[in-house]
């Protein structure tokens, strides 16, 4: 079983690196977090990481749904995705599998960064360094979630640019749930801002690992997988 | 053996296969042919699992489809229709991901890889990306992931199509020599095809099996028969049907008359050949005939008359 994962995962990662997507969305990637990260840096003289923490979510929201836009949408689109259902993989190790490849790509990005996080440790004092651990762990959790609606997204068309453009508003307004607070009701607000993402991450990137946010961000990575596979079952019986 | 036991699939409110039963037997070649949209891609999608029936089941060996489908893909080869490949791999590491995929071991991959690169004729090619292969080379490589695990049964979904005349002689070819050993379904619209290369034959129209048998027996069923074209002229009908009476299995399907010229066509089986009845009878009765033309049916005809539209109704 868990060979089959690691024979998918293998083949997956293997296309992810031979194809410009990922290099030319890593290259935008680490550009503007290294452009907000330098701009401010020496001018506020702050020995943290929170210009990163700030950012890097926000560009999480267009970076991840470009890395996953094609991961069931193209097999659908050509066909490969009758090849592969028909070999003998279950379709949760495919979906599961190529989450899980998505997801390395991402985790790459953010080791990127540790340029940044290395160079605080070098020209930096006081640093915290386990808020800053805490928050690398927040950024990997909000990616491990985009990335599961992201597959979402990917298992629900055959077309890239629709799957992009659904994942990224469930993305978005996942995001913007906590930000809008002040438009609704007082009864509503404390439920939506459970709801937003950034309002979990804010907390463990804060330094504070609260299993609160953890259940939250394990949940939508759950939910949103489970939702693929049985997308991905549902042509069965379509 | 494979056994389809009243399948039926339907796509929303259209009926793809409707309750179609059949068999194939170890060994055995059996090409399944019909229109396109007659439901035999469909039904080859539940066999290997991509669909589920909408009723009815699939027996592979006596395990089900449904509950024993990883079971049964570990036998199958499966070439899809259109032949869908990662066109952004290497041939070599296409193939070497279906071999683990397939559980060949890494001692045993080099030796079977070089076997199927063999038999498939990718000599040349493995260390191409796929995307820069012609088609008949990317259909080689389908059939070499079809086969590179030995599979007992192989489905082959119109693997020819597309291909140029050379390159489809080559394919059937290889087909019917890996066929020697295992369970093959082919499916094609193209009847040739099937003529050259399976045992037995099953035409689907419209999600129903209009004829199921070999090559032969369909040609004694259907192709029994000539038709004869007559132009008489000082004829009349009533006394052409005393010719007929002289044999039973005289059928006369088309008549018609204008300016005194009688236009008849006559049906009977094979093994008859009343035309000597029929000019004995025209000279006693002083008939001028102005054409009597033989049309023996073909293969060809008795596909084109299974499976145009209310061509059932002719079928058994």
């Amino acid at each position: 079983m868990r060979n089959n994962f690691k024979i998918i995962y293998r083949k997956e990662v293997q296309s992810f690196f031979n194809s410009p997507v990922a290099y030319i969305t890593l290259v935008v990637f680490l550009l503007i977090n290294a452009w907000f990260f330098t701009s401010t840096f020496f001018l506020i003289n702050e020995s943290d990481l929170r210009m990163l923490f700030t950012v890097a979510p926000i560009v999480f929201i267009f970076f991840i749904p470009a890395i996953t836009m094609g991961m069931i949408a193209k097999e659908k689109n050509s066909g490969t995705l009758e090849f592969i259902t028909t070999l003998p993989f279950s379709d949760a190790e495919i979906v599961i599998a190529k989450f899980l490849a998505a997801l390395t790509l991402v985790a790459t990005a953010l080791l990127f960064t540790t340029v940044h996080f290395i160079t605080l440790l070098i020209v930096g004092n006081n640093i915290d360094v386990g808020a800053l651990i805490s928050g690398y762990l927040g950024l990997l959790l909000v990616g491990a979630a985009y990335t599961a609606i992201g597959t979402f997204g990917s298992s629900v068309t055959d077309n890239q640019i629709t799957a992009f453009i659904i994942s990224f508003l469930i993305i978005f307004i996942l995001f913007i749930l906590d930000k809008i607070l002040m438009f609704v009701p007082g009864f509503l607000s404390s439920l939506l801002q459970y709801l937003s993402i950034d309002y979990h991450l804010s907390n463990i990137s804060r330094g504070v690992i609260d299993s609160r946010n953890l259940v939250y961000l394990g949940s939508i990575i759950l939910f949103f997988l489970l939702m693929s596979i049985r997308v991905v079952e549902m042509r069965k019986w379509r | 053996m494979i056994e389809i036991r009243n399948l039926v699939k339907n796509y929303g409110d259209v009926k793809a296969v409707h309750d179609i039963s059949f068999e194939v037997q170890n060994g055995e070649i059996l090409g399944f042919l019909g229109p396109n949209g007659a439901g035999k891609t469909t039904t080859l999608k539940v066999i290997t699992g991509y669909l589920s029936p909408t009723s009815g089941n699939v027996f592979v060996d006596d395990m089900n489809v449904i509950e024993d489908s990883m079971e049964i893909r570990k036998m199958i080869g499966y070439l899809p229709e259109m032949n869908p490949l990662y066109h952004d791999m290497e041939v070599y590491d296409f193939l070497e991901f279906v071999a683990h995929a397939r559980e060949i071991d890494k001692s045993r991959f080099r030796s079977r890889l070089n076997e199927v690169i063999e038999l498939c004729g990718l000599k040349g090619i493995v260390h191409k990306n796929i995307n820069e292969l012609s088609k008949g080379y990317c259909q080689r490589v389908g059939l070499a992931q079809a086969i590179i695990h030995d599979p007992k049964i192989l489905i082959l979904d119109e693997p020819t199509s597309g291909l140029d005349p050379n390159q489809i002689v080559e394919i059937r070819g290889l087909i019917k020599n890996l066929g020697k050993a295992k369970t093959v379904i082919i499916s094609s619209h193209i009847l040739q095809e099937i003529q050259v290369t399976a045992d037995r034959m099953i035409i689907i129209n419209k999600g129903e099996i209009v004829a199921n048998g070999t090559i032969d027996e369909l040609m004694v069923d259907f192709k029994g028969k000539t038709r004869l074209k007559l132009e008489l002229k000082n004829a009349d009908a009533e006394s052409l049907k005393k010719v007929q009476s002289f044999n039973d299995g005289i059928l006369l399907s088309e008549f018609s008359e204008k300016d005194g010229i009688m236009t008849a066509v006559l049906e009977y089986p094979n093994s008859l050949d009343p035309r000597q009845d029929i000019f004995m009878h025209a000279v006693k009765h002083k008939w001028v005939i102005l054409e009597m033309s033989r049309h023996k049916t073909s293969l060809e005809d008795v596909f084109r008359n299974l499976t145009i539209e209310g061509g059932t109704t002719n079928a058994k």
